[in-house]
């Protein structure tokens, strides 16, 4: 498997501009794997966080293909340990008998994930944990049953101290 | 994402002028005026840009716009072509002869999905036009209305912009960005969509002096201590060579190309779009590279120890197979583009800006008392080859022309200063080995597409851009019929178009690989059934000639040079004849192959499709 790259893409918010993005990863081959957007503290922009594989060199054409949108403002490399990554899961576990309810409760407790909802016979767990995290998780509650399972695309922030990094990724000119 | 009004709109104050009423004959400031509707709003500001031409065709949705057109006749031309695609590569000869971004204008739907191959085409060759499409109205859209299409949608991938304006208040703005767009940083081409509606509204004019793009900064430039370092490089690697391409006629850095040439004594290798932009005839130009380029060009770039290459692209038609290309070879990439920069070569030193900008401040890092490197032992490799390998044809006797010499014989009658358009193809090939164009913006080809159908709207808009100069189309049997109908705009417009046919009865480029990569077995290449191209002429309304044979050649050339108005000339060329020197697609430059010896005399007939 090629290297998994996280990229945080500064968009200015506009009509349209979503689609740039993600035309550009279709229309160039290349391939996104997940895709959060959302606004951010300045209303004018959006923040698109996506995952993507590729080798350092299908990478670097897709960080400048980026940046060469007209309305992408900044376009950072979130894939190491200077970045925060979260991701949400929501998952539906059947846990009709007394001992998959313990089961349950031991592991929800043990991950620090909590239950959202809940019938009789099945209960709704959500978790908020890096990629590599819910996969292990759902790998715990994969024996109990799993109902339904919703994963939303992670985001990642920088961490304190290191706003600043992963600009210079191959930071070689503006917009042309 | 949704959006409110763009931020850019309200910080907006002082309006540079406004508009005029129509009969004023100056445009000049005016501090308030009166709301105009959108249709008005968006031509006055086309006449704020300096638009003097637009190519176009009406339909429904642009009606607002056209009936404009008509009250301000005598301030802006407008050209009616007769396809839509016609009227996009028109806009792109125009901006290509002329230097300034080239306008075309459409209805909705068919219109507008018609403009997607000239798009495409100024796309890739980074062209400076804007076209401007009708929309149904906003109330409209999206609900399959008569000529709807998602035009914005449809051309987000062949333009460098595009915009829908949702309102009439966003017009004035999203002109003035569309235009500063198409030609700033690495040009290209913006389409507005406006919905019938809008230019229908009415709102004061507010034409704003700058635009605001907080995130559009394109690099002019280069990061100096890597100019230094392509300088230093350049100065002590023996065996080094310019390859110069289309960003060098886009910034019009001809000048400095020859400098920088001359100061340290390099060799220079002109691609198909960089074509001009070095003189074809200076004693250091090794003539085009790639798959159809010179042998000296291509086996320079393969043996060079140091390739600086200015505002041009590692294209596939360069490169050949690319792991085999210039493996020795330290290279220094200079291009607008970042993106362009170790996109098919691993670059050592990369240089972001703008071509003549870098190539000037390489000069000023050069030694004011350096005596240009003599390169000898480089120098004799190269004299060497060119007396080796020429570029060379047989001669037809007295039966056939050959198309290698009628390109001769137009450069000699045209003293080689007609703006040359071309189509695709073997004609395509020709014209650049043997028409040496005296500037970058003589030289009008499509060369990244290879759009047959380019040239004849090329050729027109090269002639109203340039209406002192011969306006000269290259073309071939095949591309020529692919915008044939453009022959009605020439003579409508009475444009100064001189058409030369290399009409070899078939389509001939991919004759050729059918002939060396396919064993002969020719599919579907034989034009049998082509027009009479002198009666085709005759029925426009232009001038139609034909030779046949090489005894009638120079005079139907100087007859139909020195005729006024549109002539086509129908040449009848050898059928057989393939384009050398030729490096197959996917192989190395080392492994290029000649054409069959010229001094063997008449090619043998050999049987075609």
């Amino acid at each position: 498997m090629k290297p998994r790259h996280v990229l945080s893409v500064l968009v200015e918010n506009r009509f349209g501009e979503l689609a740039r993005v993600v035309g550009l990863f279709s229309g160039r081959g290349f391939n996104i794997d997940s895709l959060a957007v959302n606004v951010t503290i300045d209303p004018t922009f959006s923040r698109i966080v996506l995952t993507t594989h590729g080798s350092e060199q299908v990478v670097e054409q897709i960080v400048k293909q980026l940046r060469k949108l007209v309305r992408v403002k900044k376009v950072v490399e979130m894939s190491d340990d200077r970045f925060l990554e979260r991701e949400l899961c929501l998952v539906t576990i059947q846990a009709s008998g007394a001992h998959g309810r313990q089961e349950l409760e031991r592991i929800v407790s043990l991950v620090g994930a909590r239950v959202v909802a809940y019938s009789p016979t099945a209960f709704t767990v959500e978790h908020t944990a890096t990629s590599k995290d819910i996969d292990q998780f759902l790998e715990l509650l994969r024996p109990l049953g799993i109902r339904d399972m919703v994963r939303s695309a992670p985001i990642a922030v920088a961490r304190p101290g290191a706003e600043n990094a992963g600009e210079n990724v191959q930071s070689l000119g503006g917009a042309a | 994402m949704s959006s409110a009004r763009a931020p850019h709109l309200q910080e907006v104050t002082a309006p540079a002028s406004a508009a005029n009423p129509a009969s004023a004959p100056v445009p000049a400031a005016e501090p308030v005026s009166e709301p105009m509707r959108g249709a008005k709003i968006l031509l006055e500001c086309l006449l704020k840009e300096g638009v003097d031409t637009i190519f176009g065709y009406p339909g429904g949705a642009i009606l607002h716009v056209y009936d404009e057109i008509a009250k301000m006749r005598g301030r802006i031309r407008h050209v009616l072509v007769r396809h839509e695609q016609g009227a996009v590569h028109a806009a792109e000869g125009y901006a290509r002869s002329t230097g300034r971004v080239g306008v075309a204008m459409v209805t909705s739907g068919p219109g507008a999905t018609n403009t997607v191959t000239g798009l495409a085409n100024a796309y890739m060759d980074s062209t400076p036009i804007v076209v401007i499409s009708g929309q149904v109205a906003r109330n409209l859209i999206g609900n399959d209305a008569f000529q709807e299409a998602d035009v914005v949608g449809i051309t987000r991938p062949c333009t460098k912009y595009n915009y829908l304006v949702r309102d009439v208040t966003e017009l004035a703005a999203t002109v003035k960005e569309a235009f500063y767009l198409a030609r700033t940083g690495r040009p290209g081409p913006i389409l507005i969509d406006i919905p019938k509606d809008v230019t229908a509204e009415t709102c004061i004019l507010e034409y704003p002096e700058k635009v605001d793009l907080p995130s559009y900064k394109p690099t002019m430039r280069g990061h100096a201590m890597q100019v230094k370092r392509a300088v230093d490089l350049m100065m002590k690697t023996d065996k080094a060579v310019l390859y110069v391409g289309g960003g060098v006629v886009a910034s019009d850095g001809a000048d400095e190309i020859l400098q920088l040439a001359e100061r340290l004594n390099l060799p220079v290798t002109p691609t198909l779009m960089g074509l001009g932009s070095f003189p074809c005839g200076h004693s250091q130009c090794l003539g085009m590279l790639g798959m159809h380029g010179t042998y000296t060009a291509n086996m320079t770039m393969a043996k060079a120890d140091l390739i600086v290459s200015i505002g041009a692209r590692f294209d596939d038609r360069v490169t050949g197979r690319l792991d085999a290309f210039a493996k020795n070879a330290t290279i220094v990439h200079v291009d607008i583009d970042p993106a362009n920069v170790n996109k098919n070569v691993k670059t050592h030193v990369p240089i972001v800006g703008d071509a003549k900008t870098v190539v000037r401040q390489m000069l000023a890092e050069i030694p004011a008392n350096l005596v240009p490197p003599p390169r000898a032992e480089w120098w004799k490799t190269l004299r060497d080859w060119q007396r080796d390998f020429p570029l060379a044809y047989r001669d037809g006797g007295d039966t056939v022309i050959m198309p290698q010499h009628v390109i001769q014989l137009l450069a000699e009658l045209t003293n080689n200063d007609a703006i040359v358009s071309t189509d695709v193809g073997q004609h395509q090939m020709w014209a650049a080995q043997y028409y040496p164009p005296k500037h970058g913006r003589s030289w009008l080809t499509s060369g990244g597409l290879g759009t047959m159908g380019y040239g004849l709207p090329a050729a027109m808009g090269a002639a109203t851009g340039n209406p002192d100069r011969l306006s000269l189309l290259i073309t071939g049997d095949g591309s020529f019929q692919m915008t044939i109908q453009e022959l009605a705009t020439c003579v409508h417009e009475n444009m100064n178009v001189k058409v030369a046919i290399l009409n070899n009865g078939h389509l001939g480029m991919v004759r050729q690989w059918q002939e060396l990569f396919y064993s002969r077995r020719y599919s579907e290449v034989g034009m049998k059934f082509f027009p009479d191209f002198v009666k085709i002429a005759e029925a426009y309304g232009g001038t139609g000639l034909r030779a046949a044979k090489p005894a009638e050649l120079r005079s139907v050339l100087e007859k139909g040079l020195s005729t006024p108005g549109l002539v086509v000339m129908d040449l009848i060329v050898s059928e057989e004849e393939n384009v050398y020197p030729m490096i197959a697609a996917g192989a190395a430059h080392y492994e290029i192959v000649m054409g069959p010896d010229p001094n063997k005399g008449p090619p043998e007939p050999r049987e075609l499709a």
